[in-house]
């Protein structure tokens, strides 16, 4: 359709139809809602909702193993929390989830001989998924399951894989357990993996439909979305938590919130001076918002300053009420540069007059003096016919 | 007293003439531009800004409005100090002419002032700040203007026959004289300690302490060009026998003066260390036509048998007159560069039409004295 | 022929114009070179040597001043929008935001200067370099810098204004500005090294407009509305001896120290005691404190770790006001007005004498 738009019924979409139980209780203009909604996040037109509507539904679905490092589990905690529709019906169904140990029912050997029946299958196909950093300290025996360590895990898990995603800032990299003295010698995956590209969708935790979106991405179109150079995908790290603020219009006007419950505070004023670390934060928080219940929902919205969860070298790293250092300055036009081209300048008709009084003077210099040359010579002549 | 009545006569003849209604078309079209400056700001007339506050009103009008207006200063200063009664006949339309070159620069100076509403404070002694040099500037061209009035006044009592006044003021006229020649020198030479004070604004090429010894000779150089032009005209639009002896007198002054300006300039750029300039810097352009003007109007007069040759005179002295203007015009603008820029200055249409107004008034009054009253020297029977 | 109409005076003094002329003539030649030596001394002479130089001014006792920190400004305006709240000034539109933002006429709707204007006492401009990726970074870099009114110790506003209407504060030091005093000239913009006070152009009875370091708030024991707002201490007040001494303590800071940076005033005492806060210092600063020694020194002060020609702040002056020079000529000249008035005795002897002869004929 010329304007972007999808007559979402007219559309034939592979086996849907067929498909039982696909659509997990949602009709099929539900799920299509769905999923030009997730084609909205990744700033694709509405008509890749479709697309991605039949690569959801096709088969065989992707496999996906999802391993754990150090981490509080808050990760999957909050995937389970979007609502349109319930992630798990949807994941479960869309994709086939073989390997995560928060969500899956089986437990001990028969887990982790699932775990290796999956890889073995789909070697070179599924997708790899990890939250939680990898402690390395001490043979990294921080943090073992079924007497591996997670590091072997990991490694050995992202020999077959496809695409490696990191989930979450502790795998990013490294996170809260990496804080500090960082006992464990905890890192992200990027720096035990390094022969293939590791995505990384960090935050604490990241909003989940950025997960969503990427995974989708990738099952529609068989790559993966546009990465910035700390390889997170740019439709959710693209621009800094600064530059869609709700709070920006107070930072522009120079009204801060001074200490919390103050004044300011209470009146939504900007929460810099309280150690908000928008300006140097690069997340999608303020646009997309958490737990599906509106919008404000999110840290600054709900009047905590951003602690930087998903930067390196921020979040868990520079103290909470500590002052943000800008990292780009947005709308780049806003501020005067220092040298303005100020003043007017020659006009036409400025010109003009000013080269008409000049040709003017010269021209009537001109005539007198031939004038005065002609008086000259009669006055010469006159002078040598007296003598 | 009686042989002195008949030195001088006014011309005569019709005023409404058509060199007259034009100028006094173009004061009319100032006078509109005028009226939007004084109702709407300055920004509605003229293109002045934060970065080049001081634009052609000053730097034309006023800067270089008052150095045409030093033919009576130079000539003064021949006749009566120097002793050199040969220039006499040149005394009334000289004075007249710097009368005129004054008042309207004094003029323009109101059209320019911000505030002027307030400008009598200038003369008020409470608010008086001696460092400033342009309050001395604008004392000295106020009372400057006063004492031309008064030297023009015998003209005037001459022509309305009233003796007694003008021999009671003959009697102290010397008192005037004397001031006459102060202080043209005073603020003439102010005009150039203006610019020290903005300092790497305006380039090395001009910036220098030198300032007030090339600005009070350029008003020198000025005034007698402006001599030499006038009595030009003068003999060309009246019909009247040139002056040509006095003036090729006047030349060789024009000469020495030149010199010294053009020698003095490269032995200051040379002292400074600023000689390397002259080539390439980025206003060179400007000091290179200064300078090929001035040489070349110098180098006119060099041969004697030139000075008597009224086209050569007139050669010589727009030459020198542009050179002056030339450089009044780079140190005041062209040479100047604001701070913090980049600012960009070029005068407006209005701005352009209200000088040009200016000088138009000048051309139209002076038009107008010269035949209602004994200004010019009287020319006899035999010779008219 | 013409010789006819010359007065007989001249005929007269014929005789003797030829020793005149002579006398004239070495009288120029002498004066030639009087003057090309005068030249050689006036310019080439050291300044302290020198008769037309004035001594510089020392900073007043008790002047006090403002120290902007480039590294620490996060350009966040604050400081530009109580400045205009503090001192009642109008929005200001640039050139760029004319077309959308003019609003009909004279009420713009959002205040967006790109420089020190009439109705702009204070604005934070923007250096930018290449990407502009990095703050404080002179190469594909950006950096703020915060545009004011210096007060300088030797101002030249003040020593040009004819009308005692721009004047400095003896004990504060303060530059301030009497707009009742004022003729409108305009000198001090065009005198101002850093191009401060400003006039506006389209109002028929403008004003010239600087700022004044919010003297009014400071009699109220409040700070300047700039440095009472910036969130981080980019804008510190204080004694202009006190801040330079902070100045140098940040600008021998290393890159990776953490370090205290104080907000408000530096002493604690204007406005009452604020926090300050622990900063890592993330660029170089340039060793270079701007104002400390530029044109005899300003009572405001600037760091940064972008070098501040990059910044537009003129860079290449001399350590000596601009005063120094024109009032160094002007008190040579006009010293108790014993010059003129010797010339104008000269003057008036020879007039006389020479008036006598001709009314004489």
């Amino acid at each position: 359709m010329p304007d972007g738009h999808v007559d979402l019924d007219a559309e034939h979409i592979g086996d849907l139809d067929e498909y039982e139980g696909a659509l997990a209780g949602l009709s099929r203009r539900e799920f299509l809602t769905y999923c030009t909604g997730v084609a909205a996040t990744l700033g694709l037109s509405p008509a890749f909702g479709v697309k991605i509507a039949n690569a959801a539904v096709a088969a065989p679905r992707p496999t996906v193993i999802w391993l754990s490092g150090q981490a509080c589990t808050g990760c999957t905690e909050s995937l389970l929390r979007t609502h349109h529709p319930s992630l798990e019906t949807l994941i479960l169904d869309t994709i086939s989830l073989d390997y995560n140990e928060t969500l899956m029912t089986g437990s001990g050997h028969q887990a982790e001989n699932w775990k290796q029946q999956a890889m073995k299958d789909n070697w070179g196909k599924y997708l790899m998924v990890t939250d939680g950093s990898i402690p390395t300290k001490d043979g990294g025996v921080y943090c073992k399951v079924a007497s591996k360590t997670y590091k072997d895990a990991v490694l050995e898990c992202a020999k077959g894989a496809a695409a490696v995603i990191s989930m979450g800032s502790c795998s990013s990299w490294g996170g809260w357990p990496s804080t500090g003295v960082n006992p464990t010698g905890a890192v992200g995956l990027n720096e035990i993996i390094k022969d293939k590209p590791v995505v990384s969708v960090p935050g604490c935790p990241p909003n989940p439909y950025n997960f969503l979106s990427l995974v989708l991405h990738f099952v529609a179109f068989g790559k993966l979305p546009e990465l910035d150079d700390k390889m997170r995908p740019k439709f959710a790290y693209g621009r800094l938590i600064h530059e869609n603020c709700e709070r920006r219009p107070h930072f522009d006007a120079g009204r801060f919130a001074m200490e919390f419950g103050d004044y300011g505070h209470r009146q939504g004023y900007c929460l810099y001076k309280l150690g908000c670390k928008g300006p140097e934060t690069y997340a999608n928080c303020p646009s997309v918002g958490f737990n599906d219940v509106g919008q404000g929902t999110w840290p600054v919205g709900t009047g905590h300053p951003c602690f930087g969860c998903t930067e390196k070298g921020v979040g868990f790293t520079k103290g909470i009420h500590e002052l943000a250092s800008l990292k780009s300055v947005a709308p780049p036009n806003s501020y005067p540069a220092v040298a303005v081209d100020k003043g007017e300048g020659m006009s036409a008709g400025a010109a003009a007059v000013v080269a008409g009084i000049a040709g003017a003077a010269v021209g009537a210099g001109a005539v007198i003096s031939s004038r005065l040359g002609k008086q000259d010579a009669k006055t010469e002549s006159s002078s040598t016919a007296a003598e | 007293m009686s042989s002195q009545a008949h030195e001088h006569q006014p011309l005569g003849g019709r005023v409404l003439t058509l060199p007259f209604l034009i100028c006094a078309a173009l004061v009319a079209v100032a006078g509109v531009i005028l009226f939007q400056r004084y109702t709407q700001g300055l920004a509605a007339a003229s293109n002045l800004n934060d970065g080049y506050p001081w634009g052609i009103w000053v730097a034309i009008d006023v800067v270089i409005g008052s150095a045409f207006g030093c033919a009576g200063y130079v000539i003064a200063l021949l006749c009566y100090i120097l002793n050199r009664g040969e220039y006499h006949p040149l005394v009334r339309p000289a004075v007249l002419a710097s009368l005129f070159g004054y008042g309207l620069a004094g003029l323009a100076v109101l059209v320019d002032l911000g505030r002027y509403w307030n400008f009598y404070h200038m003369m008020l002694p409470w608010y008086a700040q001696p460092n400033s040099v342009m309050l001395e500037v604008g004392l000295c061209v106020a009372t400057y203007t006063l004492v031309l009035v008064v030297e023009f006044a015998p003209a005037f009592l001459e022509r309305f026959g009233i003796e007694g006044l003008r021999a009671k003021l003959n009697k102290v006229l010397w008192v005037f004289i004397a001031l006459g020649v102060l202080l043209p020198t005073m603020h003439q030479s102010s005009l150039g300690t203006m610019m020290v004070i903005v300092g790497h604004k305006l380039s090395p090429l001009w910036q220098s302490q030198m300032l007030p010894v090339f600005f009070l000779l350029t008003a020198i150089l000025m005034g007698f060009a402006i001599v030499v032009w006038e009595s030009v005209m003068a003999s060309l639009n009246f019909r009247r026998p040139m002056e040509t002896p006095v003036l090729s007198k006047l030349a060789g002054l024009m000469l020495v003066v030149a010199s010294l300006f053009v020698v003095l300039r490269f032995v200051d750029l040379i002292v400074r260390g600023q000689i390397g300039q002259i080539f390439g810097g980025p206003q060179s352009g400007w000091f290179v036509v200064e300078m090929v003007l001035m040489i070349s109007g110098l180098a006119l007069l060099i041969p004697k048998a030139n000075r008597n040759r009224s086209r050569a005179l007139f050669l010589s002295a727009s030459l020198l007159l542009a050179a002056g203007i030339l450089y009044r015009l780079n140190v005041y603008l062209i040479g100047f560069t604001p701070a913090v820029g980049p600012w960009h200055y070029f005068p407006s249409v209005k701005e352009i039409m209200v000088t040009v107004g200016v000088f138009a008034l000048e051309i139209a009054l002076y038009l107008l004295f010269v035949k209602k009253l004994p200004v010019m020297h009287a020319v006899h029977p035999e010779h008219g | 022929m013409s010789k006819n109409m010359m007065s007989k005076n001249m005929m007269s003094k014929n005789e003797t114009s030829v020793s005149r002329r002579g006398f004239l003539r070495n009288a120029v030649k002498g004066s030639a070179a009087a003057a090309a030596a005068a030249c050689t001394t006036m310019v080439a002479a050291p300044p302290e040597a020198n008769a037309l130089v004035r001594p510089p001014k020392p900073l007043p006792p008790d002047a006090v001043g403002l120290l902007y920190d480039s590294t620490l400004c996060i350009g966040c305006k604050a400081c530009v929008t109580a400045c205009k709240e503090v001192n009642h000034m109008p929005p200001d539109v640039g050139p760029a935001q004319q077309g959308w933002n003019a609003g009909g006429g004279d009420k713009p709707i959002y205040d967006s200067p790109v420089e020190l204007s009439a109705r702009t006492l204070n604005v934070i401009k923007a250096y930018s370099h290449g990407t502009g990726a990095t703050k404080d970074a002179a190469e594909n870099g950006f950096a703020f810098i915060k545009r004011q009114c210096l007060h300088c110790a030797d101002p030249s506003c003040v020593s040009v204004c004819p009308v005692s209407a721009m004047t400095k504060d003896t004990r504060t030091g303060i530059v301030n500005h009497d707009p009742s005093a004022c003729i409108g000239c305009r000198y001090c913009v065009l005198s101002c090294p850093f191009g401060v006070p400003k006039y506006d152009y389209n109002d028929a009875f403008g004003e010239i407009k600087k700022c004044q370091l919010c003297k009014q708030q400071l009699a109220k024991n409040e700070l300047p509305g700039c440095a009472d707002v910036c969130p981080t201490g980019a804008t510190l007040f204080g004694r202009t001896e006190d801040l330079k001494a902070e100045a140098k303590r940040r600008t021998a800071l290393k890159v990776g120290e953490h370090a205290h940076f104080p907000r408000g005033d530096i002493a604690g005492k204007v406005g009452g005691p604020r926090d300050g806060h622990e900063k890592l210092v993330e660029a170089a600063y340039q060793p270079h404190i701007y104002g400390e020694k530029e044109l005899g020194g300003t009572q405001c002060l600037a760091v940064s770790a972008v070098p501040f020609d990059k910044l537009n702040l003129p860079t290449n002056v001399p350590e000596n006001g601009y005063p120094t020079l024109s009032e160094g000529i002007q008190h040579t000249l006009y010293a108790g007005m014993i010059a003129p008035a010797t010339v104008f005795a000269g003057l008036a002897y020879l007039a006389h004498r020479n008036t006598k002869n001709h009314t004489d004929e």
